[in-house]
């Protein structure tokens, strides 16, 4: 398989290290300058630009935490003025605050270059044709990986998310080689197909690209049997650039190669905030090298992984992560969309006036993750009339919709029948098995 | 004139109504007339009750939501049609039933039916031009 670059992809490790260390330099020196948390977070740590003279210096760096870009929302993480930002994205937060990233049109430039390195990885050439079926917007997935395919020279569709039976329509008639999209939304789309009567595998597709949410070994085998490709697994986030900070290459599919030249990866106790030995699982963390507008310094991810340092056959040098395994907080990954049970919270306080005991349940049905909020009734709320208690449950139900952008059922439940451990309730039931 | 019914939030889960009726036993408590509405995930229990005080306190001493409600007792007269001379002059002036359900009347001839509607003042006024019956809540506690 080609690798789309060549020279950075399987540069030396010391090659690669000098790089790194000249570009975390030029990073530190320019948001030292530009950025008042970081001046103000270095002062206070007694640390000067000049102070990183090795790589091993970046341990002295205090850590980035999603707290604090909310704390600095909207814009004053960015380095750059706004005139020089040419693309604004978001995630979603628990205030319900979104995160928000900007890119300058070298960013852009740099991420279209990863995803194109990414879709290389997975096997893409300048003569496949990619359907893109990661949704466009706020959301990285669909517009990163738009660029990448076009850097890459492929034919892109934009065919986004939904729309699932036109979906298979356009995979019959146009033919598409390479499939992006998240894990479940996938799985979805070779069930409604089936339904439709078309075999996935009767379909043209070499492989798949998913990401955007986690996903098992025993997932890539059905995926694998079912839709008839090598599904490969992307790995990235809006906060560090959006998909693209590493991917699984289509020779080995053992592990995502971290793109080393352009972030440093790695692995810490969460508690002790310690690096762990490679190999051991821990709190990813992240910093990036070439990032312009919105540069991050040792950004904790709250991903929990392992690093694998052993070189690929593939022969790219970078080191790999393994597939990531959960999350450091109670953050839920529903069909690709961050959830924070605080934010159902905020959504049932502000149509309810009340603070009501609620649970979130999270399964996965027919490969697609769903989720379910039981809410405990109380006298305030109860009244003899069901047309009326199920309005109430329609209309929490289209609030968490229009807040969050998942579809939740709302189940009212008895009183006290939510478990609550310590006198605190358990906010989430994860059923998913992943 | 009105009776008053209590209504009961139950989860549809096995045996759960069951448990809201050894409660009433146990508290020596007499259900006249009941009605089960209920969705996928829940039901509304609504109850006529001989003591709601009592019956009131000990389901909700077991963690149980209680709501009371005003509903009308109609007596409603046992030959064919006999639900009908209730009901037709009800829906000429546009009164809607909620819900409707029978009540066990031991002691009288005539069937008695409980009635909750849309707008239970008019539904009260029209009863009373056509000579209907209706059962006040005491009567009821002690039939």
């Amino acid at each position: 398989m080609p690798i789309y670059d060549i020279d950075f992809e399987t540069m030396p490790r010391e090659g690669l290290e000098a790089i790194q260390l000249r570009r975390l330099q030029t990073t530190i020196e320019r948001i030292y300058a530009t950025v008042p948390f970081y001046k103000e977070t270095y002062k206070k740590a007694g640390i000067n630009p000049a102070d990183i003279k090795s790589l091993d210096d970046l341990r002295r760096l205090p850590f980035t935490t999603k707290q604090d870009l909310r704390d600095n929302y909207p814009y004053d993480m960015f380095a750059v003025p706004m005139e020089q930002v040419v693309r604004i994205h978001a995630s979603s937060g628990t205030t319900g605050k979104p995160t928000v990233v900007g890119y300058t049109k070298r960013d852009i430039s740099t991420w279209a270059d990863l995803m194109a390195r990414s879709m290389s990885a997975a096997g893409a050439t300048n003569g496949d044709i990619i359907h893109n079926a990661w949704g466009y917007g706020l959301f990285t997935g669909g517009l990163g990986a738009h660029y990448g395919a076009e850097r890459l020279g492929a034919s892109v569709i934009p065919v986004s998310g939904g729309n699932t039976k036109r979906q298979i329509t356009i995979m019959q008639d146009f033919k598409p080689t390479i499939l992006c999209g998240t894990p479940s939304y996938i799985l979805h789309l070779a069930e409604v197909a089936d339904e439709m009567g078309v075999d996935f595998r009767d379909l043209h597709f070499k492989s798949g690209i998913f990401g955007a949410e986690p996903w098992t070994e025993e997932m890539r085998q059905e995926l694998e049997e079912k839709l008839n490709l090598k599904a490969i697994d992307i790995y990235g986030l809006s906060e560090v650039i959006g998909p693209g900070v590493s991917v699984e290459c289509y020779e080995e599919q053992a592990g995502l190669h971290v793109f080393e030249d352009h972030f440093i990866v790695e692995v810490v106790d969460p508690d002790t905030l310690e690096p762990v030995p490679h190999g051991e699982s821990g709190e990813l963390v992240f910093t990036s090298l070439t990032k312009e507008a919105f540069p991050v310094i040792r950004y904790r991810t709250k991903d929990i992984t392992s690093l694998n340092p052993v070189p690929c056959t593939c022969g790219r040098t970078h080191i790999r992560m393994n597939k990531p395994t959960g999350r450091t907080d109670d953050m839920l990954i529903i069909r690709g969309v961050n959830v924070f049970p605080s934010q159902i919270e905020s959504v049932l306080m502000e149509t309810r006036q009340i603070t009501p005991h609620y649970q979130l349940e999270v399964d996965r049905v027919d490969n697609l993750d769903t989720l379910t909020v039981k809410v405990e009734i109380d006298d305030t709320m109860f009244s003899d009339d069901i047309k009326g208690l199920q309005a109430m449950e329609t209309k929490i139900s289209h609030d968490i919709k229009e807040h969050l952008g998942v579809s939740a059922k709302v189940a009212l439940v008895e009183p006290k029948t939510i478990a609550r451990s310590q006198g605190k309730a358990v906010r989430v039931v994860d059923n998913r098995k992943l | 004139m009105m009776a008053e019914q209590i209504s009961i939030f139950i989860e549809n889960k096995e045996g759960r109504l069951a448990e809201v009726t050894a409660i009433l036993r146990d508290a020596q408590v007499n259900i006249r007339a009941l009605s089960l509405a209920d969705t996928t995930d829940f039901g509304v229990l609504r109850l006529i009750v001989n003591d709601n005080d009592k019956a009131t306190a000990a389901l909700k001493n077991q963690g149980f939501t209680v709501g009371k409600t005003q509903v009308l007792a109609v007596e409603v007269s046992d030959e064919p049609g006999g639900l009908n001379r209730v009901l037709d002059p009800l829906s000429e002036q546009n009164v809607n039933v909620e819900y409707m359900y029978a009540f066990a009347n031991p002691q009288c001839k005539n069937a008695i039916m409980i009635f909750r509607f849309d707008d239970l003042e008019k539904a009260k006024e029209i009863l009373a031009e056509n000579s209907i019956k209706v059962i006040d809540g005491q009567e009821i506690c002690n039939l």
